[in-house]
């Protein structure tokens, strides 16, 4: 079974660099024992009034974007804090691919452990993707893992990076977890000849 | 010959278990610290799976994030906050880990307690679900921020899934001058190379600058190395590290201390090892840094002036400069001394140990705070509070006006209450200026304690050195 098919959605355009995880998710909000439920407080500043109202100039409040699970940032998206709970807010909207220039490491190492694929593309083709969602909101592209392409309507396509492993993990639903535990053995190993 | 290997290269190579081909290293980790925000999902992971804590001898936890600095013997007002705090004591429970919670004398900030109690020692690895685990980079540890699936493998496991970031030299020569701190070099190196600077690398700091700095100043720098996109920052460990290392409760004792000493006595990098990157900084050339924007990499001299949006040639750039402009309420060119402040912070992780407080109380003593202006000084721990006590230190904070708190990460991170009010202005010594972070609508002015305190005494953004009796 293939666990991250080919999907196409509409993009979210959040063209700001830097975007901090304090930014997904306020820190106020981390206060919680589990995982679900955090989708609601994403971007909470940016979304929402101080009275709770939401923002109607920010992206995830105009209707065209809602059911968007693609997310286009500008770069070094996820710099920042460690907090998973910001793939966790992203997960609980919708979100399953986030495209950038860049990513922070750690924001990359817990949104692919969530099923959200980071997906790097160089700044001509950021560039190229930012005027088509500027030119027409409603445009939808395809997220192909396995030939690790974006497909842009018409027929375009852009190829993006991903490691071997995390591809793998991502495609056969692989928990990484379960690959650690079978280290059992070596790992007792490495203990005995270590203080 | 072999090539000479950097320290990251060292304690990299000693922590590998095994790696398969086209897969991630299995890294083996000597010390997990734990705190109540990023590890109940982990526990609740375990047990969902039926698994039990590998090494609860190699864990320790600590709560710090959310609890009050008021009078702990006051029960917490916010109920989602304390059992957060009460999860994390069930959970080292019943998993066997060791634990300080609120009514203990050894409790503090997490990265401040590491290496206070000794459990932070060179050639180690160190994670924590906390992207500050880079402060504990300062004894010449592979020190790193992790999410909470990952605090999940490690308890597991004692072992994380890595790829071999790449090495990154950040040499500092030359000398401080009166009134430059070592949060001043981290904001200079910030301010050089962007919050992205140092992504996919570690960073080893060097030379002669570095060198002669405290191990509580090494901290400072290490514990911002993340703000420069870099997960981990190292400081070969020498003397001053060995100093400050021996007879901490949990550093080596006896022939022990011997043995592991000659050990760590091998760890800096070998003459004529290689890096991926360098910058050199000269640090007789710096003035004290103060922040503007909404990110640490928006830094300049304390006498600059709020840069002008026009100014930058990239698009985006431009746009997230003039972004932060507008959330800060500054306006291009505006000098930054003479600045109003609301509200002080002198605390965190990156700057609330004794040399810090030591620092901030040269400026407060005989000087007194504006009715205006609120300041708060947070101790790193329980021990810092008792150790500034004992030197009559919160004395002179108190008599100049500031309150002085019971230790926590407080208005580092505003999620116990100390925050800032929409639209107030503070210079905080912590590490973080992200909109927001330090209470909503809050603006925040990254400094040093220096910085700080005479922000605090004079009610703006002034050059310390003018407060400074050479
Ligand atoms: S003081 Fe601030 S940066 Fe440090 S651990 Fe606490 S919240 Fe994180």
């Amino acid at each position: 079974m293939n666990h991250y098919p080919p999907f196409t959605s509409r993009v979210v355009p959040l063209l700001v660099n830097d975007i901090d995880t304090d930014q997904i998710i306020p820190a106020r909000f981390l206060k919680v024992t589990d995982k679900s439920g955090l989708g609601a407080y994403l971007f909470s500043d940016w979304r929402y009034n101080p009275d709770g109202s939401p923002k109607p100039d920010f992206v995830l409040n105009q209707p065209q974007y809602r059911s968007g699970a693609i997310l286009l940032a500008g770069s070094n998206f996820g710099c920042g804090s460690s907090r998973e709970h910001a793939a966790w807010a992203l997960v609980g909207n919708g979100i399953r691919a986030v495209i950038s220039t860049s990513f922070a490491d750690i924001f990359k190492n817990n949104s692919l452990k969530n099923g959200i694929l980071p997906i790097v593309v160089s700044a001509a083709d950021h560039l190229l993707l930012s005027a088509l969602v500027r030119d027409q909101s409603t445009v939808e592209l395809t997220i192909d893992l396995q030939s690790q392409t974006i497909r842009l309507p018409g027929g375009t396509t852009i190829q993006f990076p991903i490691d071997g492993f995390s591809k793998t993990c991502l495609l056969e639903g692989t928990d990484e977890l379960g690959y650690l535990l079978r280290f059992e053995e070596k790992i007792a190993e490495y203990e005995a000849g270590h203080r | 010959m072999n090539k000479p290997l950097t320290l990251f290269e060292k304690v990299w190579n000693s922590h590998l278990v095994t790696q398969e081909p086209g897969s991630p290293a299995v890294l083996y980790i000597d010390l997990h610290l734990l705190h109540e925000v990023t590890s109940p999902q982990a526990f609740t992971g375990l047990r969902q799976r039926g698994l039990k804590v590998r090494r609860p001898d190699k864990s320790f936890a600590t709560v710090d994030h959310s609890i009050p600095t008021l009078d702990p013997s006051i029960p917490m007002t916010d109920k989602v906050a304390a059992k957060q705090i009460e999860q994390l004591e069930t959970n080292c429970q019943e998993f066997g880990i060791r634990f300080t919670g609120m009514h203990s004398p050894q409790r503090g900030i997490v990265h401040v307690i590491g290496p206070e109690l000794g459990l932070t020692q060179p050639g180690m690895t160190i994670v924590c679900g906390d992207s500050h685990t880079s402060t504990h980079g300062a004894f010449g540890a592979l020190a790193f921020g992790i999410g909470t699936s990952e605090v999940e493998h490690v308890l597991a496991t004692q072992c994380l899934l890595q790829r071999q970031p790449r090495t990154f030299e950040v040499r500092v020569e030359g000398t401080l001058q009166v009134g430059v701190t070592a949060k001043d070099i981290i904001l200079a190196l910030l301010a050089k190379i962007g919050v992205a600077g140092g992504t996919g690398h570690v960073f080893e700091y060097t030379g002669k600058a570095i060198k002669s700095l405290s191990m509580e100043e090494r901290m400072t720098v290490c514990n911002m190395s993340i703000e420069g996109g870099a997960r981990a920052g190292l400081i070969a460990p020498d003397d001053t590290t060995f100093e400050y290392l021996a007879g901490r409760e949990f550093a080596p004792q006896g022939a022990q201390w011997e043995k592991m000493l000659n050990q760590w006595r091998t760890l800096p990098s070998g003459d004529g090892a290689t890096y991926d990157e360098s910058i050199v900084i000269d640090a007789t050339e710096l003035s004290p840094m103060i922040t503007y924007g909404t990110n640490p990499g928006m830094g300049v001299s304390v006498t600059g002036s709020v840069p002008a949006p026009e100014d930058i040639a990239d698009s985006s750039s431009r746009l997230a400069m003039q972004k932060s402009l507008d959330y800060m309420g500054l306006i291009p060119g505006e000098p930054l001394i003479g600045k109003p402040v609301d509200v002080v912070f002198i605390g965190s992780c990156t700057n609330s140990r004794i040399t810090d407080l030591r620092q901030a109380a040269t400026v407060f003593k005989g000087r007194s705070v504006p009715s205006s202006v609120r300041v708060l000084v947070v101790p790193g721990s329980q021990a810092i509070k008792r150790q500034a006590e004992a030197e009559g230190l919160d004395k002179i904070f108190k008599q100049a006006g500031a309150e002085w708190r019971e230790s926590g990460c407080s208005m580092c991170i505003a999620m116990n209450g100390d925050q800032l009010d929409p639209g107030q202005v503070a210079v905080s010594t912590s590490n973080r200026n992200f909109e927001g972070r330090q209470g909503k609508g809050g603006r925040t002015f990254l400094a040093s304690p220096l910085t700080a305190a005479a922000a605090a005494v004079t009610g703006k953004i002034t050059d310390v050195r003018t407060l400074i009796n050479h």
